[in-house]
């Protein structure tokens, strides 16, 4: 299975967004870099809103996630409820 | 950042395909043809439009919301790092040769990229591909001016970034970037598409903003940082589109399978030779390292890389072959490129150097297969020449590949002690070539290729000298009429970075900054 993955910045909005996603995808491995964290996944990853609107105590807005987002991978599906990155092979 | 979000009337889905499709309108008086006229001569075929989706279903209302946050924090940390003289925080004054090599060879591709995808949302007849090259169009735009307001900060200090505009037009080495740019617009839409969006901005974008921008935070330079990561946080929507393209094109028609992998061949190779400067810059330019030029292509192009042509493996696209040549120039690449630069560095904009012993110790750790075995010795010598006070610098003009434009300096592909040269035979003149690549991408396309502007050739041709040069005057000299033409001072921008103005006021106000004066 091939890996996908989610790059964002390291910064107070993204902090909840990486630990929902942490928490959402046993799967994934968080990589620390300078000023930025990237995500890696087996074949599919998952960020649901209402994981992140738990941490941060407010409504979110998945396209929220453009203004901290670096780079990802994968085929994306976005609804409003969930951004999934997969690979079909 | 505290946003509200308000209560939706209409689901994500249902208002991206209001505020795209819905937009839309059937021409009544005029045929489609003629509205469209760059849609077909590129025998890609299209049979509905309409399947085109967007999976991020950005609007134009969203992207204006979304967009102005991004430039509200932007220009905040742009404007505090100005206030608070951010430039003395960074590594060493090498560290800003990068940002000059960025701001003369990429910025102005930004500009390029915006009038590309303007061209290409303008020539195509679905409103989906349309909109969203409508919004990377905005990008990019965006993309050249940040860099450019970030990076006049340095301008007011440091040597080289003076005059990127027009250096971008007629230095040597930015023909390189140049070139690869004005080949991707002057093709058709798709190809267009293919090249930038698909080949450039999802295979190979994250090996350029990924570790430089990295590499600019871990260096201490948060100006490069936030401007490369605002920029970055469009990518992916980019990347995003690019990858849609291809698919989206796949689907529709199985002839265009073949004309879509031809692109991506040739495309590949187009971008990763542009890379060659990033490469060297990754591995001798960056004081403060976070990975090597080697481990970037391996995680973002071997492994990003290859899941991805595994998956679009079901379209029967296949990876580019010039994976198999890359793979071989890995442990080379930067090294060779280093080392031209070096050369040349009297001709270049930006200061170059012998990397120091624990630099030398990191590439070798990095490199164990080559750096020790051909490279190291050759700095080492360089080192002693110019103790000796002979800092070598090469005085005559290199061969160029006729289609990357680059000077022959790659080595043939397993033998890194032998220059690789190709040529072929057209209309009665010879062309060279850096590689069978760059051959086989120029016989198949001779009328496009055979137009270069090479700089080498155009020199001495007498086209790169000041208006009302006189070179039959006595004690003409060849270079510095070159050099004043590239609007480049010589004994400022260029020459070793040892004794350099920049050295030297780096250090004095860097001690100004941490005790009185
Ligand atoms: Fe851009
Ligand atoms: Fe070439």
């Amino acid at each position: 299975m091939s890996t996908v993955f989610i790059a964002l910045q390291a910064n107070e909005d993204t902090r909840p967004i990486i630990e929902a996603i942490a928490a959402d995808n046993p799967q994934a491995r968080i990589n620390e870099a300078p000023a930025m964290v990237k995500i890696d996944a087996e074949g599919r990853l998952t960020v649901r809103r209402a994981s992140i609107e738990d941490r941060i105590g407010r409504g979110f807005d998945l396209q929220e996630l453009h203004i901290n987002l670096i780079s990802l991978s994968g085929n994306i599906d976005e609804t409003d409820d969930e951004l999934t990155l997969s690979w079909h092979a | 950042m505290d946003m509200q979000v308000a209560k939706k009337k209409l689901g994500l889905k249902e208002k991206y395909q209001v505020m795209t499709r819905g937009l839309d309108w059937e021409p009544s008086y005029q045929k489609k043809e003629d509205i469209y006229p760059y849609a077909s001569y590129e025998g890609i075929k299209i049979h509905d439009w309409d399947k085109w989706e967007d999976p991020f279903r950005l609007t134009m209302d969203a992207y204006w919301k979304y967009q102005a946050e991004k430039e509200r924090k932007l220009y905040a940390i742009i404007d505090a790092y100005a206030q608070n003289n951010g430039h003395l925080n960074v590594t060493d004054a090498r560290y800003i040769n990068t940002v000059k090599l960025f701001l003369t060879g990429v910025s102005p591709l930004e500009y390029m990229a915006h009038r590309g995808f303007a061209h290409a949302g303008r020539a195509f007849p679905g409103a989906g591909p349309r909109v969203a090259c409508l919004m990377q169009s905005l990008d990019e735009i965006r993309h050249a001016q940040t860099q450019i307001h970030a990076l006049s900060n340095f301008n007011k200090h440091y040597n080289g970034l003076h005059d990127f505009r027009h250096m971008h037009d007629r230095v040597w080495y930015l023909s390189v970037p140049k070139s690869f740019f004005d080949d991707a617009v002057t093709a058709g839409p798709f190809e267009f598409m293919v090249a930038i969006g698909f080949s450039f901005e999802y295979v190979l974008t994250n090996l350029l903003f990924v570790p430089f921008v990295s590499g600019a935070a871990y260096n201490g330079d948060m100006g490069t940082m936030t401007f490369g990561f605002s920029a970055q946080s469009d990518e992916a929507r980019h990347m995003t589109l690019g990858l849609e393209v291809i698919k989206f094109i796949l689907e529709q028609d199985p002839d265009n399978l073949p004309i879509v992998q031809r692109w991506i061949d040739k495309w590949t190779w187009r971008g990763y030779r542009v890379l060659t400067l990033v490469a060297m810059m990754m591995d001798y330019m960056l004081p403060k390292r976070t990975m090597s030029w080697k481990e970037a292509w391996e995680v973002y192009f071997e492994e990003n890389g290859g899941a991805l042509f595994k998956d679009l493996a079901r379209y029967g696209i296949t990876m580019p072959r010039c994976a198999e040549t890359i793979a071989l120039e890995k442990d080379h690449l930067s090294h060779q490129a280093w080392g031209t630069f070096y050369n040349y560095g009297a001709a270049a904009a930006f200061h170059t150097w012998v990397p120091e012993k624990e630099e030398m110790d990191w590439l070798a750790a990095k490199y164990p297969q080559s750096f020790d075995k051909y490279y190291r010795p050759r700095l080492e010598f360089w080192r002693e020449q110019a103790a000796k006070g002979n800092r070598f610098y090469n005085k005559t003009l290199p061969m160029l590949c006729q289609t990357c434009q680059i000077p022959m300096l790659f080595t043939e592909p397993g033998d890194p002690t032998k220059i690789c040269y190709r040529e072929v035979d057209y209309q009665g003149s010879k062309y060279h070539f850096c590689s069978d690549h760059c051959k086989e991408i120029f016989e198949h396309e001779p009328e496009k290729y055979v137009q270069s502007w090479l700089p080498v050739h155009q020199i001495y041709q007498g086209s790169c000298f000041p208006e009302g040069t006189d070179p039959s005057a006595e004690g003409f000299d060849p270079l510095a009429a070159v050099l004043q033409y590239y609007h480049l001072e010589f004994g400022r921008d260029n020459l070793d970075f040892e004794g350099s103005e920049d050295q030297k006021n780096f250090d004095l106000w860097r001690g100004q900054a941490t005790k009185n004066g």
